[in-house]
């Protein structure tokens, strides 16, 4: 597989859900570079969800654009793939046929669809399951599928909505690790939104803080680590605490700016939740 | 990756499937155990009831509707051709009702199930006509249609397409969102959608559907038949009534029972074979 990045530029973005309505967020401005990964955090309801929806073509904006490469989008492309927080899976497709079916919508011939799953496959270590029901796979089997499933498309941002909160924290941690590192040996974007601090430090070279209502980009901190980062690492626990701090004060910023409401972390599950 | 512990799957899944054939066998050789102890006992509750009329001279001249003489008269219906005109006839008719209700209730279905405008606009007028005894359309029906074989297809597809619609809109209403926009982030054209993702998804409901206005349309054939045409099942009964041929009526309405059900055994193979929801085999 061969897969280049893209340059994304989002300018003055705005969402609103209804005419009437307050905006999700409005004049949001975002830069990525070629193969970079980011992380976008932030409190829930701020819009980082919307956010990559809109980016996913998904939605559209009610102002702004986005551009990858100098080019507007406009609509959904296999060139960006997303993955959400449940694998939705097909269960009454195989595994091999679950991660073929974008090839399959796009025409492929049979062969050449087969040989790149099973490329696919490999690269999340499931080509014993090609043929196995994907009601028969494990939550993180069945994630795994979901990823390949957007691999296979080779895009060029792959673009993840807290993929991995609904797993057990080893499967969690180990898909962390491979999603990086396969995005690095491959050199896709990522564009990752994320309650998990320690996710945003583990998979992203730069975290984009989201705070408010409306939603703003409070803070953009460059993570700058080297791969492969470990958890227990003092400079992984130094980011951590670093990107905790820069939350809370993006949080405590957004707060006296109207919102009302007050941040709050959850030391055990080393996530940040709001409590309004 | 430590959870995947790839190695062994394939003997793991053959082990599964051993384990799978050996359940299956047993509870087809239990259902077929039950299939064949049902019919014994209906049979043999049917032969008293015919040695009863038989030997009581009150009804002596009725002796014709018990299981023996019944089961006599099927070999001289098949070479009279009586049993297969009379089937040929019943079935073309339920064959293009069925059709007629399949290729319209499948798409309205999906139509309700996907745009909630329609399903809105569309439940009032539906749920009164659909309350309509489709038997009392005949007038109507005769009126409209040129052939006798048109008033009874069209009441065959009136009474089975509600089914139909309504339960594949149902399964369209039980059917993951994100199906949907997983299919639309990898690039499915409306056309791959409906085929690639929706009638996949809602096979089982369809299926169900059929099977339901299978029912329901077989029910309102054989009465339909009684009016008017002179071929049929429903025909062949009010003849044989005519005739007092009670051997030859019995025998017909015999066939009603086969015919249903070897047709509904099939649509609950079909929904076995295209569910995908675990536990429906």
């Amino acid at each position: 597989m061969s897969i280049r990045g893209v340059e994304i530029n989002i300018h003055g973005l705005g969402y609103r859900y209804s005419t009437r309505g307050n905006p999700t967020f409005s004049n949001l401005r975002l830069q990525a570079q070629r193969g970079e990964a980011l992380a976008i955090i932030g409190r829930s309801g701020c819009g980082k969800s919307t956010l990559l929806h809109i980016i996913a073509g998904l939605n559209r904006p009610t102002e702004g654009t986005i551009e990858f490469d100098g080019k507007k989008v406009d609509g959904p492309s296999s060139r960006w793939v997303m993955m959400f927080q449940a694998p939705h899976l097909y269960p009454w497709m195989k595994v091999s046929q679950n991660v073929g079916v974008g090839l399959k919508f796009a025409g492929w011939p049979e062969k050449e669809k087969a040989e790149r799953v099973d490329e696919a496959l490999r690269l999340v270590e499931l080509q014993d399951y090609a043929d196995v029901s994907v009601q028969d796979l494990s939550g993180g089997q069945q994630q795994r599928v979901a990823l390949a499933r957007s691999l296979v498309m080779e895009p060029e941002l792959l673009l993840l909505d807290e993929p991995f909160s609904a797993l057990d924290a080893f499967t969690r941690s180990s898909l962390q690790r491979d999603v990086r590192s396969i995005a690095k040996k491959l050199g896709f974007n990522l564009i990752i939104v994320t309650h998990d601090i320690d996710e945003a430090v583990l998979m992203a070279d730069r975290a984009v803080i989201m705070a408010g209502a409306p939603g703003k980009i409070m803070d953009e901190i460059d993570i700058g680590l080297a791969d492969p980062r470990q958890r227990q690492d003092p400079a992984v626990q130094s980011m951590r605490s670093r990107l905790m701090e820069a939350f809370h004060t993006a949080a405590q910023v957004a707060g006296g700016a109207g919102s009302g409401a007050a941040a709050e972390v959850d030391t055990d599950t080393e996530s940040v939740s709001q409590h309004a | 990756m430590s959870e995947n512990a790839t190695s062994g799957a394939a003997s793991a899944a053959a082990g599964v499937t051993g384990g799978a054939g050996a359940r299956f066998a047993l509870a087809a050789s239990k259902g077929a155990v039950n299939f064949v102890l049902g019919l014994a006992i209906l049979a043999v509750l049917w032969g008293i009831g015919g040695y009863m009329i038989a030997t009581n001279p009150k009804t002596a001249n009725f002796a014709g509707f018990g299981l023996i003489p019944t089961l006599q008269s099927f070999p001289e219906l098949w070479t009279m051709g009586k049993l297969q005109s009379a089937t040929y006839a019943s079935g073309f008719r339920l064959g293009s009702g069925m059709l007629i209700a399949i290729l319209i209730g499948v798409p309205v279905g999906i139509l309700m199930g996907r745009v909630t405008w329609f399903r809105k606009l569309s439940n009032s007028p539906f749920q009164l006509l659909r309350m309509i005894s489709p038997l009392s359309w005949m007038p109507i029906a005769v009126l409209v249609f040129s052939s006798w074989d048109g008033s009874i297809v069209f009441l065959v597809a009136f009474a089975s397409v509600w089914p139909v619609i309504y339960q594949t809109a149902a399964g369209l209403s039980k059917v993951d969102p994100a199906w949907f926009k997983v299919a639309r982030n990898l690039g499915a054209t409306p056309f791959q959608m409906l085929t690639q993702i929706i009638l996949p998804a809602i096979s089982f409901d369809i299926f169900t559907g059929i099977r339901l206005a299978l029912g329901v349309a077989w029910v309102v054939l054989v009465p339909a038949e009684l009016l008017g045409v002179t071929s049929g099942l429903g025909y062949a009964i009010k003849d044989a009534r005519e005739t007092l041929s009670y051997d030859h009526l019995t025998a017909m309405v015999l066939t009603i029972g086969i015919i249903g059900y070897a047709l509904d055994t099939i649509c609950a193979m079909l929904i076995k074979r295209f569910s995908w929801h675990r536990g429906d085999a």
